[in-house]
Parts: C-alpha cells; structure tokens; sequence
C-alpha cells in the first residue's frame, strides 16, 4: 500500500503506455484479445484515479501524491508530478472516458493493434499535462499528445481526414510555438522550470527591470509572453476566432477520436487558462479580461449560431463545443478581472464544473452521432427524420444526452453554466448578458438537431429493407450508462465534486 | 597502457577494407559478412568507449594514446575523446553499422536492392571512409586531423561517381568534392599559420591540440584566422551560404553513402569547426560568433522553406540537413552552456535520424525506382516497418518532446534566448514549417493509395533492412526519453570548451 501511495501518480500516467506496449507484442490477428486488453488495461488508471480521488485531502493547500523523478538533469527538468483539486478533477475525467472511448472502438477492425495502442500513449499524454508540475514537462505531454490524436484522425477517419488532420496539427503547433518560446525564456531567466518555482520568482520581477543586455522592460516582456500563451491555450479550447481547426478535426475523426477530443483535449487548453495563465499573468490577465471576456462571449454566441446552422449533425456538435467552451473561459475573464472575490471564485467554480461536464455530455453526444452514423452513414440532418418510433431507446439516450449539452435543471450542463453566469454577472454584466442571450440559441441548436433526428414525417428509407434502421446494441448502451449516471450524478447531487473544486480554487486565486 | 581502443576503432575499417580487396569479387556474400562483421566489431568499440566513458567531474580527453610519426616537425598520432566527440565516435559506429545492414540487399536481377554492383570496391571505399571518420573524431593532433578528413572526403567522389545516381552523380561529385577541397586548403593554411604562430612564441613547434589550446593567441591573431578555419571547416557543415554542394551530393550518393555523408560527413565538418576553430581561437569565436549565429540562423529557417517545396524525397531531406545542421551551428555560435549542449546532442540526434531518413528513402527507391513524392503513396501497408521508421525520424526532425531531436533542440534555443532573443524567435518558424513538409512526406509516401503501377511491384524489407531501422529508431527514442543517456557526457565535453572560453 505504501508503495501505492508514493508512485500513485506515475503508476496513473504510465500504465497506458505500458499497457500499449504489451499490445504491440500481441499478434495483430487477435482483434479480439486486443481489443479486450486495451479496455480492461484503462480500467487500472480509473480505478487508481478512484483511489486517488479518495485519498486526496481537499483541504490542504499545494500539491499533493508529489514524486519528482531526475529526467534532464543539464537543463534542470524534472519530472515532477502532483495532483490538486483541479487536475484531480481533470485526471478522473480522462481516465473515466478513456475506457469509455476504448469501449466505443470495439468496432474498429482496421488495424486494431496500432488504433489500441495510439488511444492508450493518448492517454498518457493528456494525463501528463493534467499532472505535471514542470514547465518542461508540461509541454512535452502537451505536444506529444498530438502525435497519436493525429494519426487517429488521419488514418481511421472519414473522407476529408487528410486535410483535417494536418490542419489540427498545424494549428496547434503554430500555437504552441509561442508558448514553446515562453518556457524557454522561463529556463534562461530562472535556471529551473519548477512550476511553483517559476511562478513566484517571474510574480517577483519587476516591470521596470530590463531583460540581459536589451532595453526590453519586462512590463512589455509579459504583455507579448501573456498573449502568446494565450493563443496558445486558445487554439486548443477553442476559442473564436482560433476555432476553424475543430469543426474539420471533429468531423472527420472516428467516433472514439472525437469522443476524446472534445471530451479531454480541449480542456487541456482550458486546464492551461487556469494552471499556468492566471497564475503567471494576474495583472495582465486583470487588464487584459475585457477582452478574453469579449473573445468568451464571441464563442459563445458565435458558437451556437454557427452549430444552429449545420446541416451535418457532427459539425452540429463539433460547434456546440465552441459555444460550451465559451462558458469557461468566460469563467475565467471574470476571475481574472475581480480575482479573490467571492463572485470570482463562484465563476472559476462553474468553469472548471463546466470542463468536466462538458467533457460527459460532449463525449456522449459524439458517441451518439456515431451510433447513427455507423448505421446509416450519413451524418446529413435532412436525411434523418422521424427515427424514434425506429429507435426509441437511441432517441430516449439522445434527448437525455442532449438536454444536458441544453443545461436542462437536473442535469449537469445547467450546474456548471448557472455558477459562471452567477459569478460572472457582477463583474462583467454586459457581456454575460449577451452570454445569456447565447444561451437561448444553444437550447435551439439542440432542438433543431433533436427534431431532424427524431421527430417530424419518418423517412421511410430507414423503416424496411436493407436499410433498416437497427437499435442501439448493448455495448453501445453499456458506453452511454456510465456518462448519463454521472450526469444525472453531479445534476442532482453536484456537492461531491463542487467541495474538492471549490476548495482547490479558493486556495489557488 | 591500457587496451588501445581508439587507435582498433580507427584502423580497424581501414584493416577490413584491405581484407575485403583481397577476396575475390564473386564471393558477394563472403564480402558483405566480413564487412558485416568489421562494422559490429566497430559498433561495439565504440559503444564499449561510449559505456566506459568517465562523467563524474571529468572535462579533458579520456582514452589517450601517443604515438610518435614525425617527431621532427611535432606531429605525432594522438587519439583520445571527450565528451563531444564520443558521442560521435558511437554516431559513426552505428551509421556504419546500419549503413553495411541495408547495402546488403536482395540479390535478385530482376528487382536488386542495396548495393549488388562491385560490393566488394564498394565496402572497400566506404570503410577507408570510415577509418577518416573516426579519425577526425578521435585526433587530437591537428596534422591527423587533417590527414584523416583528407580520407574521408576523397573516397566519397569514387563512391558517389562509381554508384551514384546515373543523372548527377558526375556533376555532384565533382562540386562536393571541390567545395571540400577548397574549403579544407583555406582551414589548413589557418591551421599552419597557428602551428607557426605557436611555435614561435613557445619555442615548441607542435601540431598537438592540447598544446595550441594552451598558446594564447593574440585577440588580432585570433580575430584575423577565426573566420577561415571556421568556415572552411563548417563547409562540410553545410552553413549557408556554403551549403550548395551538400543537397545535390545527397541526392546523387547510393544509400549507405548519403547516410554517411548527412549522418557522419556533415558532423565532421561541424566537429572540426569546433574543435580547431572555437576551441583553439576561443577569442576569436567570441569576436565573430554574431556572424556564425546570422548565417546559422539563415540556414535554419531557410533550409526548411526550401525543404518545404521540395518534390524529391532526397532534396527535401538534403535540405532539412542544411536547416538541422543549422541548429548546430546556432547552438556554438551561443558559445554558452546551453547552447553548445544542444549542438553536441544535436550532432549525434541528427546523424541518427537522417541515416535513418536516407537508409528508408533507399529502400524506396530501389523498390519504386522514383523518388517524387507525387509519384509515390501507400508505402505503409507494404513496408509497415520502413513508414514506422520515417515517421519516427519525422518526429525527431520536427522536435516532437520525447524524441531525441527536442532534446537537442531545446537547449539551443535557450542558449540563443540569452545571447539574441530575436534569433530565437525567428528560428523557432522553421519548427513548423518543418513539421508542415515532413507531415505532407509522410502522407505522401507512407500512406494514401499506392499509385496503380507499383502495385505488386514492393518486395518486403528484408531482415536486415528491419534491423537496421530498429536499431536507429531505438536511439532516437531512447535519448528522447531519457536525456541522462547522452547529456552528462556531452556536458563534460562542453565544460571544456567553457574554460577555454574563459569561463563564460
């Protein structure tokens, strides 16, 4: 047990990989056992995370389960990891889905063994962000994350993928490139890329004091370093107008691709926002959150108009990703703006609840689309209509899903979004207003999707032959349980979470 | 006096390739199997100095042995390494190793691959290579110096006009070789005028490097010879703007040659750059490291804008050479902790993965006969382990953290960032154009639909191929993973350099 206690973390981190090794050594024929290892091997980082959850004192300020391993030791980069309410909260959602999203692959017969291993060192990646606590680190499991999710949409996905998947690529390494730059400044100024470390001495340095030789006062150092890690974290949330990757990426990544990306990756740019921009840049960030807030309610409004107008339900999605993010961010620019406050920590509250809710109904609602896809293979809204009295239990899955994107009261979405705009609204009235306004087209996106989908004239098409339209099978369903359970979970009863978030951002800010 | 590692590593391709001349030509697989075999005996020699490499607090050479050869005028064959240099030295074994691998080939008429014209001239030439190549990494006299470049250039002509590729190969040979020669008769005039200078003040006429490191050249004397002994050095390096010869040798070499001249060639222009340029006229590095970081930082983002357009596999690999190279030269033109760290990994980083590059590109090539990217697709399927090797080799290039490649090119850019930070910023485009080309190779070549008139004409790898891949993809991951394989030793190797720089 003590042994568990002190590589907690790492066991969480690597087993993933390690799992995706064994995988490669198994015959590639055996669909069948592969698929089954990778499944069962990240149920280990769920239940661990489990454990962790349980064993994580919320009330003790900094970092805990800390182990720090010696890794390029000439630059001073360690491997240094720790859990805190936030990432705690962000490590149970990527090991929650990540089976989830295995579960949905079983499907997948090209190429099993290289699709298993891929998801599993995914896995890993975006664990490694959501864990570490150096600089370096960070970036590495940031960017190394790209690898596999590119390969996935590049080689399993639909028709466009080749576009779709350089364009993902691309976009987030120009984005990066600005936060790649940064670090390295942080190395040359601080000899150590400790995050703690990092962060108290940059908070230290004075505005006025000039960087080495140059006449460069650090006051416009800051400036210039805040918006590059802000574009960034933006590329990844997304947030408008740096969101054009997703929509492609989205659609044309397999159902598990999709499932992943909007459920985990995007909250890694969010999770960036929080962990390292707030932090790093408080009276930049205090200056500049009139305009991340306008940038938040631009996605939001934005977001929802565009998905409103989608005739292909995964695009419908993919853009209410964009509107759903909108709402974190919009979190926090007004934690940014008044941060300390009790409004401020009531925002920063929902937005970090909206990541992880996001995450349940963003990953259910791709996993549907899916489902449908696979059956008729097609994702165009016109072609649907009526399947309800086809596929009920589909169509009962799908409204509840749905109503928790809609932040229907009694289910997730409506806990995350009413905290936000309840925090937000003393700090930035005006632009959570036009949030709200948002809001309204959010509820008819999703209605406009619910009503192609199921409701209106059926199209025979799908009533007899060999197009019928066959039910939601039992894996499928076995995926959808676990997300609805812990949607209705944190609608109903949002306490457990909320104490170990509420406790994190109070110490944090 | 110990084992005399370093002098076997040295002579031992040297031995071989005299062996190999004797057989008689027909005997092909006889041939390739003492070739074979002399490389893993290099290969392990070279990994056992690697392994026996002190770290701990060490900064001068290791593994020293003197032998008098002209006493008379000071010249002397002195081997020993430090902690650049070893790594090289592992670099060369390796290359070497592999680049034997995958000449070996398929002995069928119909569909050759490897080398199956002359094996026997053609492991002859490419081991006298070698036998240069270690030398250079090993002297530390800088007549020997010179006397094993001069071996390491000139077989590259007869192998590159014997076995090139049919179109160019004259005209590559021809302009490599002159760009060398003229580059090396410039760096060895600045070498002389130091074994003079130096003798004259000391008394001893001496061509040992340990003694001209300690000669302290005057800042006019230093500021005057810097910029020819470097540059006619860093030729072979490929800066810009002198790179011109380097793409088109590339593309005209036969495989194992061009993973020799981008894996090893090119680093021994950059070594020599270092050793005899900045180690022995540190002051004058110092005075002239502003123009050495201004044509670095052109090569690299210059290199892969050109890299970028490219439609032939070889040049556009060619042409990322010129923009990686760059970073090397980036990284000691920094003259500080960081950045010559970088340079050193990166040396070794990039050897490994354009070895790789070429080794695959090859493979390729002898079983498509073309190596226009629009021409090529679906490689994947046919070849798993070749695309998995490129797309590994990819990754390193485009500085993807967990491959070697960051590693290296992360402390560079450090080092920049405290010397000129608008040089970092401006550098660090050609991370994406970079990641742009070698996305769209990969799409290219390794995936999408195979063109229909290569269908059923892709033999599989042979074992041989494989073994050679795994083992350069190993390398590149494990430094990826675990700097402290590489970092402490190149550290000691750079500690030395520092004092010489006064302590900076």
């Amino acid at each position: 047990m003590d042994f568990l206690n002190t590589h907690l973390l790492s066991l969480i981190l690597f087993i993933p990989s390690l799992a995706a090794l064994v995988i490669l050594f198994l015959p590639s024929e055996e669909h069948k056992f592969i698929r089954w290892t990778a499944f069962l091997a990240s149920l280990i980082p769920f239940g661990l995370s489990v454990y962790l959850w349980i064993q994580f004192n919320p009330d003790l300020a900094g970092y805990q389960f800390e182990v720090k391993y010696a890794w390029y030791d000439a630059i001073a980069s360690s491997l240094h990891l720790g859990v805190d309410g936030l990432s705690l909260t962000m490590v149970l959602l990527t090991t929650f889905l990540t089976p989830l999203a295995l579960l949905a692959s079983f499907n997948i017969s090209d190429r099993v063994k290289a699709y298993m291993m891929l998801f599993l060192f995914l896995e890993t990646g975006m664990l490694g962000v959501f864990l570490a606590i150096d600089l370096l680190a960070f970036f590495i499991f940031w960017e190394i994350g790209l690898v596999p999710m590119y390969f996935l949409i590049n080689q399993w996905g639909s028709a466009n993928r080749n576009y779709a998947s350089l364009k993902f690529m691309i976009y987030t390494m120009g984005g990066s490139l600005g936060l790649l730059l940064g670090i390295q400044l942080f190395g040359v100024l601080f000899q150590t890329f400790d995050l703690a470390e990092i962060v108290a001495k940059w908070n230290m340095i004075s505005p006025n004091a000039t960087f080495g030789e140059t006449t460069i006062t650090f006051a416009t150092i800051k400036t210039v370093a805040f918006w590059a890690f802000v574009v960034a974290f933006a590329i990844k949330v997304p947030i408008w107008p740096f969101h054009t990757w997703l929509p492609d990426a989205h659609t044309e990544a397999p159902t598990a691709g999709s499932m992943i990306l909007a459920g985990i990756l995007l909250k890694l740019g969010a999770y960036g926002f929080l962990r390292l921009v707030l932090p790093l840049y408080p009276e930049q960030a205090q200056y500049f959150s009139g305009a991340l807030a306008f940038l938040a309610v631009a996605a939001i409004v934005f977001g929802a108009l565009a998905s409103y107008g989608q005739t292909d339900f995964k695009r419908l999605v993919a853009y209410s990703s964009v509107n759903h993010m909108g709402f974190v961010l919009l979190g926090v620019a007004a934690a940014a703006r008044a941060v300390g406050t009790l409004d401020a920590t009531i925002a920063l509250n929902g937005a970090v609840l909206q990541m992880f809710n996001h995450g349940l109904s963003a990953a259910g609602m791709f996993f549907l689309v899916g489902v449908i896809y696979e059956r008729t293979h097609t994702r165009d809204l016109s072609k649907y209509g009526g399947l309800f009295t086809l596929i009920p239990v589909y169509g009962g899955i799908l409204i509840f899903t749905s109503m928790s994107s809609l932040g229907l009261p009694g289910l997730n979405g409506f806990i995350s979004e009413f905290l936000v705009v309840r925090g937000s609204w003393p700090i930035l009235t005006v632009y959570t207003a036009i949030a709200m306004l948002g809001l309204f087209f959010t509820g008819a996106y999703i209605l406009k999707a619910i009503k192609n989908v199921l409701h209106g004239p059926l199209n025979e098409h799908w009533a007899q032959g060999e197009h019928k339209l066959t039910e939601i099978n039992t894996r499928e369903i076995l995926v959808m349980v676990p997300l609805m359970a812990l949607i209705l979970v944190i609608g109903v009863y949002p306490a457990w979470i909320l104490d170990v978030i509420n406790k994190a951002m109070v110490m944090l800010f | 006096m110990n084992f005399p590692v370093l002098s076997v590593i040295v002579f031992t391709p040297m031995v071989a390739a005299a062996l190999i001349l004797l057989l008689p030509a027909e005997k092909r697989n006889e041939i390739r199997a003492l070739a074979l075999t002399a490389a893993a005996f290099a290969l392990i020699l070279s990994a056992w100095v690697y392994v026996q490499y002190l770290v701990n607090g060490m900064t001068g050479y290791q593994f020293v042995e003197k032998y008098d050869w002209l006493p008379a005028l000071g010249i002397s064959l002195i081997f020993g390494v430090d902690g650049i240099s070893a790594p090289l030295v592992l670099l060369t074994g390796i290359v070497m190793f592999t680049g034997v691998l995958i000449s070996w080939g398929i002995d069928d008429p119909h569909a050759p691959t490897g080398i199956q014209d002359r094996p026997r001239e053609f492991f002859a030439f490419l081991f006298i290579l070698a036998s240069g190549v270690f030398g250079v990494f090993a002297s530390l006299d800088l007549f020997m110096l010179f006397f094993f470049y001069e071996i390491a250039v000139f077989p590259m002509y007869l192998l590159i006009v014997i076995w090139g590729w049919v179109k160019t190969r004259e005209y590559a040979a021809m302009k490599l070789t002159l760009y060398l020669f003229i580059g090396s008769v410039v760096a060895l005039v600045g070498a002389l005028v130091m074994y003079w200078t130096a003798g004259q003040t000391t008394g001893v006429y001496t061509f040992d490097m340990r003694a001209l490191e300690a000669a302290n050249f005057s800042q006019a004397f230093q500021n005057a010879w810097f910029l020819p002994v470097f540059f006619g050095f860093a030729v072979l390096g490929g800066i810009w703007p002198f790179h011109n010869w380097s793409p088109d040798g590339h593309v005209a070499a036969p495989t194992a040659v061009s993973m020799f001249h981008a894996g090893v060639l090119m680093k021994l222009g950059a070594f020599a750059a270092l050793r005899v340029g900045v180690m022995l006229l540190p002051q004058g590095a110092q005075h002239w490291s502003w123009l050495i970081m201004t044509c670095a930082a052109v090569a690299v983002v210059y290199g892969a804008f050109i890299a970028f357009v490219q439609t032939d596999l070889k040049y556009m690999i060619g042409f990322s050479s010129v923009s990686h190279m760059g970073l090397v030269m980036l990284g000691v033109s920094t003259l500080n902790n960081n950045g010559l760290l970088g340079a050193g990994v990166q040396m070794f980083s990039h050897g490994i993965m354009t070895a790789l590059f070429f080794a695959v590109t090859g493979m390729i090539y002898d079983r498509a006969h073309t190596r226009e990217v629009p021409e090529l697709g679906g490689m994947g399927k046919v070849l798993p382990y070749a695309s998995i090797g490129f797309i590994i080799g990819g990754l390193v290039s485009m500085g993807m953290p967990g491959f070697s490649g960051f590693v290296a090119e992360f402390p560079i850019f450090m080092g920049v960032w405290s010397k000129q930070w608008l040089v970092a910023v401006v550098a660090s485009v050609s991370i994406v154009i970079t990641a742009a080309y070698i996305m769209r190779i990969i799409r290219g070549v390794f995936f999408g639909e195979m063109p229909e008139k290569l269908q059923g004409h892709i033999s599989p790898l042979t074992a041989l191929d494989k073994i050679a891949i795994v083992t350069l993809c190993l390398f590149m991951v494990g430094i990826g993973v675990f700097p402290a394989m590489m970092t402490p030793m190149v550290q000691t190797g750079v500690q030395h350099i520092l004092s010489l720089l006064g302590g900076a």
